[in-house]
């Protein structure tokens, strides 16, 4: 018997389609911030690319927010099953005082929700926000736990055992959205 | 969740019992995780749920507050449960043998067990005797692992450009595992390492990346980064290496004079603590601005806490 593997890889968002949904997503953001300014926190790494760019597009128009950055990787729940290699550990900054503050969470994907489950818990060990939501650029369905996204880039139909892929300028050197499927061909 | 592979992790591992046995990759990579860990001390909570659920052994056959005391802090702060035993309160002193005593405590399920002995050796020993990751914390003249990671990350966090600079280790080479690890790692990072000690003190032959100092005075001439000095161990003194602690202060210790040399060259001081004041250190050096004694402490937690993340204990037995 033997496995034969091909990958295939679809791009769903190019690099314009990016900056559209991110403008998009800022302006979304700007419309609940007349009463109560939220402070923004990304989940590494592009998470935290992400909340950068949407603050970006809020400059333009003189809007200043602040972003903290926050590592998840002491938080997560599969420690124990991630075989040989530990996850690399980043600094997490909270350059703000989060007592009584609005925070916006930042990720590039929502998937099982385990990542947002864990950023609560790390971010929660900084101080107690009067409100935390989230905004993602992509929501690709198949959730473990309920959690829900308060800003959405794009939804994306995938099936469980497909993956989406963000890449961006400044992590990747490659800008787009991705969804790759592996098709496992069993023949005997 | 996604991340960026810019830099390869090293693969974990079951123990940690020596610098000699870790390579570049495996201790830049500690050292690097260290940082993440350091900045938790900032939060009002400094505990991350890492270890949640895990059990942390200290095992400390010969006596220490300062390391032990790092080392469970550390598993506290990853939220591990920690029990500590000293050898005084144990049955070891009716007579068990270490293996005994840890066989006893694999019936516990201890994950991490951290260890301290007058032997060397014990801990290499251990490890190959149970599932546990083994932590050695200090085994008799051998190694001394977290100190010297430790003391690179202070050196580091003052001097990011390391590879090149210069670190002095005055006092008793030949008795100190501090000495031995600390020298080993700063070697493997490209740190140029030379020791000054009573002769009979310094190892003959071995070890031939250190430059041997005959006398401050030459010290000061090598212009070093950073002058680490070790604890006079008092209570090795019954073999007699030198006449008198008076005389120890007098010829290699840190005295009112030296210090003021040292100061004027803004050169860094390190000491693995406890110090002896008015043996290997005089008094006002203790407030000197560009001592690193107290960073050494903090940084202490931090490196632990980065070394009970990466090791990984074996598989359950059956």
């Amino acid at each position: 018997m033997s496995t034969s593997e091909n990958i295939l890889t679809e791009e769903l968002l190019s690099g314009p389609d990016i900056a559209t949904t991110v403008r998009r997503l800022a302006y979304e953001i700007l419309e609940t911030c007349r009463d109560d300014k939220p402070a923004f926190v990304g989940i590494y790494t592009r998470g935290v690319t992400l909340a950068k760019r949407v603050a970006a597009v809020l400059k333009e128009d003189g809007h200043d927010f602040e972003i903290g950055t926050i590592d998840i990787s002491l938080y997560r729940d599969d420690l124990d099953n991630l075989g040989a290699t530990m996850p690399k550990l980043e600094s997490s900054g909270v350059p703000f005082a989060l007592e009584g503050t609005r925070v916006i969470l930042f990720d590039e994907v929502i998937f099982t929700g385990r990542t947002i489950r864990a950023a609560l818990d790390g971010l929660m060990d900084y101080g107690r926000p009067s409100k935390i939501e989230l905004a993602v650029l992509a929501d690709r369905g198949h959730r473990e736990l309920p959690i829900q996204p308060d800003y959405v880039g794009t939804k994306i139909e995938t099936t469980r055992d497909q993956y989406v892929k963000v890449r961006f300028e400044e992590d990747d050197d490659q800008e787009g959205v991705f969804l790759i499927t592996k098709n496992s061909e069993t023949d005997s | 969740m996604s991340k960026k592979d810019d830099e390869p992790i090293p693969p974990s591992k079951k123990d940690l019992l020596d610098i000699a046995s870790l390579s570049v990759e495996e201790i830049e990579y500690l050292l690097k995780s260290a940082g993440p860990f350091k900045e938790l001390f900032k939060r009002s909570i400094k505990k991350v749920p890492a270890l949640r659920g895990k059990s942390v052994l200290n095992l400390f056959y010969e006596p220490s507050t300062r390391t032990s005391s790092s080392f469970e802090v550390a598993a506290k702060r990853m939220s591990a449960d920690v029990t500590n035993l000293s050898v005084s309160q144990s049955s070891v002193v009716k007579g068990e043998s270490v293996l005994d005593t840890v066989d006893t405590l694999q019936a516990m399920k201890t994950d991490y067990i951290v260890i301290r002995h007058k032997a060397a050796g014990i801990p290499n020993l251990l490890a190959n005797h149970t599932r546990a990751s083994i932590l050695n914390a200090g085994d008799g003249f051998h190694a001394h692992p977290t100190q010297a990671l430790l003391d690179a990350f202070t050196f580091r966090e003052v001097i990011p450009e390391s590879r090149g600079k210069r670190i002095v280790i005055v006092g008793d080479i030949l008795h100190s595992r501090v000495a031995r690890s600390t020298s080993t790692i700063f070697n493997k990072l490209g740190v140029e390492v030379a020791v000054l000690g009573p002769g009979p003190l310094i190892p003959p032959g071995r070890n031939d990346f250190i430059k041997r100092l005959s006398s401050w005075e030459d010290v000061f001439d090598w212009k070093p980064d950073a002058v680490y000095l070790l604890r006079v161990q008092m209570e090795r003194q019954d073999e007699q290496f030198f006449p008198s602690l008076t005389e120890y202060h007098k010829v290699y210790g840190l005295t009112s004079e030296r210090f003021k040399t040292l100061a004027s060259e803004g050169t860094y001081l390190m000491h693995p603590g406890p110090v002896n004041r008015g043996v290997e250190i005089v008094d006002e050096a203790m407030l000197y601005e560009k001592s690193l004694i107290n960073q050494q402490v903090e940084n202490g937690i931090a490196v632990r806490m980065a070394a009970l993340y990466w090791l990984k204990p074996g598989t359950e037995e059956k």
